[in-house]
């Protein structure tokens, strides 16, 4: 119950602080937010990696991935997806933000 | 290492990619936020990496390689009128990402979630799946792949009940133990959810859809944050979540519009209406010669000394020449026409002659927000010269010539004028009170709306039908 407590206050307050921090952030720049915000949304390999660990809340006690074949697949094509996702992401974002002069 | 100041650990983390995101203010900040952020993420990999023992490590680093790989040569190669079909694919990305995670998750073999990580799984996959085919539904719109223009099916709505439903009724019979089978069955079901509420939204409305594609990536990754368990997941996921939620809003408010009315198809399903849009209608009955030549009719302004048989590019010739302020505002026909690069050189080029020039852009101009500026940027218009809405609104009386560039709906004063259309009520750039309106728009059709644009018809307005590359840079032929 305090796990639940804790990721629900976590998802409030980070939403909370970006709601403010982003709500400032001018018309121009919309579009390398979203890029950017979509490179972050790219977390997911987070998830994606620890699915080869064993360590996620389904825990599986073998200390190797103990997943199928099938799931080593599309665990590692969530693993690429996300990796484009990330990188291109940050790399478009970073091209963009270079492209604005004063 | 004990759990707290793991916590401790992976608050710090969060804490940096929100001081990434507090940079965003201007561009030079966010170019350094965009890289705080990619130090967070490496920080965050490497703390994966640390804390964990792998297996088949090389299926991971090949994935990574080739994913990443990919993403890093698009990203670098793509033309810059790409981008928002590219942003849209990126999002799909990641929301395919949350739903295969969360498909494994549920699935795997000897493992059992507790109730709570079950259904936050289910949530995941849907959400992620929906997100993966909205998103190239999306992307391939507007990479032109295919039409523009909504899809409505019949009981569009009722489809997307049910598919939910059927969502919602395989969940709950595979429940904490589930077989691959239905939940694979759940994820189709997702993807079709996807899909299907893609399609209804189309053209102008699309700015409003890619927000929102944004909101529910991030909104995955939260979710399969919760599923196994992972505080970063759930932080970053709310900030985009919280962003995409932002731009939304902005967008829906600048049409003046409920985002629910945008996202369900709303009531801009004009039939025909193409826009400023591809030249793929040349059957509509409006001659457009006819608008061309019709002008002579049309008592010109004092202002222009030009005989009233001069042709429209030599009236906007004189227009241009004799003007001193000039206001630029660009819409998506401008991106379509790839023309920014002549817009810049036409502006730079009125600039030496000492005129004030400055760029007047609507927040849903184009097909993403700020789509605009970061065309205007590769063309190297500085961008102390673009105006948002509001700021610029109060001088358009006092300018003496403005060049539409590929806007329609933006500008319709019919907004203003007339009551019960699709714009009506929603803010306008008020080009209408320049003393002189020069249209550089491929036809005289209505914008995105439908909306015909009373502004054609007005006597200070000048139309140069064709081609926005080939018509601004004929204009600035007689400039340069």
């Amino acid at each position: 119950m305090n796990e639940i407590l804790l990721m629900l206050g976590i998802f409030a307050v980070t939403s909370a602080i970006s709601y403010a921090l982003i709500s400032r952030v001018p018309q121009r720049l919309h579009t390398p937010l979203m890029s950017f915000t979509n490179a972050i949304s790219a977390v997911t390999i987070l998830g994606a990696l620890l699915l080869f660990s064993g360590q996620t809340a389904s825990a599986p006690t073998s200390s190797a991935s103990g997943l199928s074949a099938i799931e080593v697949v599309l665990g590692g094509l969530a693993v690429l997806l996300a990796a484009f996702n990330l990188v291109g992401g940050f790399a478009i974002t970073d091209r963009m933000t270079r492209m604005f002069k004063r | 290492m004990n759990d707290l100041t793991e916590l401790l650990i992976d608050l710090a983390v969060i804490a940096v990619f929100i001081g990434g995101i507090s940079q965003f203010r201007t561009p030079a900040g966010a170019r350094r936020g965009n890289l705080t952020a990619g130090l967070a993420f490496a920080i965050a990999l490497a703390l994966v990496v640390y804390r964990n023992t792998f297996g088949d490590v090389w299926v991971v680093v090949l994935a990574f390689a080739v994913g990443g790989g990919l993403g890093y040569l698009i990203s670098s190669r793509i033309n810059m009128t790409q981008i928002p079909s590219l942003v849209a694919f990126q999002n799909g990305a990641g929301g395919g990402a949350a739903c295969l995670v969360s498909f494994v998750e549920l699935t795997r073999a000897g493992s059992e979630l507790s109730a709570l990580n079950s259904v936050f799984g289910y949530v995941g996959l849907v959400v992620g799946g929906a997100t993966l085919a909205g998103s190239i539904v999306a992307g391939g719109k507007l990479a032109t792949w295919f039409k523009q223009q909504p899809v409505v099916l019949p009981g569009h709505n009722a489809i997307l009940l049910l598919l939910i439903a059927a969502g919602v009724a395989l969940a709950a019979i595979s429940g904490t133990a589930a077989a691959a089978l239905p939940v694979a069955g759940i994820a189709i079901a997702a993807l079709a959810l996807g899909a299907i509420f893609a399609i209804r939204v189309g053209g102008a409305d699309m700015p409003v859809l890619i927000s929102f594609l944004n909101t529910c990536s991030g909104l995955a990754a939260a979710f399969v944050g919760v599923a196994v368990g992972n505080q970063m997941l759930i932080a970053a996921g709310a900030m985009v979540g919280s962003s995409g939620l932002i731009l939304t809003l902005v967008m829906a408010r600048a049409m003046n519009r409920r985002v629910g009315n945008i996202l369900t198809g709303g009531h801009m399903t004009a039939p025909d209406a193409a826009g400023p849009a591809p030249a793929d209608s040349p059957e509509v009955e409006v001659p457009v010669e006819a608008a061309a030549t019709a002008e002579p009719l049309v008592s010109p302004e004092p202002e222009a000394p030009v005989a009233e048989a001069a042709s429209p590019l030599e009236r906007a010739r004189a227009l241009l020449a004799g003007a001193s302020s000039v206001i630029i505002v660009p819409g998506y026909g401008m991106a379509l026409a790839q023309a920014q690069a002549e817009v810049a050189t036409l502006a730079t080029a009125l600039e030496a002659e000492g005129k004030q020039v400055r760029f007047a852009v609507h927040p849903v101009a184009g097909r993403m927000p700020g789509h605009m500026h970061v065309l205007l940027a590769e063309a190297e218009v500085e961008y102390d010269k673009l105006f948002e809405m509001d700021a610029i609104n109060d001088d358009f009386a006092s300018t003496d010539a403005v060049l539409v560039v590929g806007a329609c709906d933006v500008v319709n004063p019919a907004a203003i004028t007339v009551e019960g259309t699709p714009i009506s009520g929603m803010p306008i750039l008020n080009v209408h009170e320049a003393k002189s309106v020069i249209v550089c728009n491929l036809d005289e059709k209505p914008g995105y709306s439908g909306v015909p644009n009373p502004l054609y018809d007005e006597p200070q307005a000048v139309l140069l039908f064709g081609n926005a590359k080939e018509t601004v840079a004929e204009l600035s032929g007689d400039e340069a």
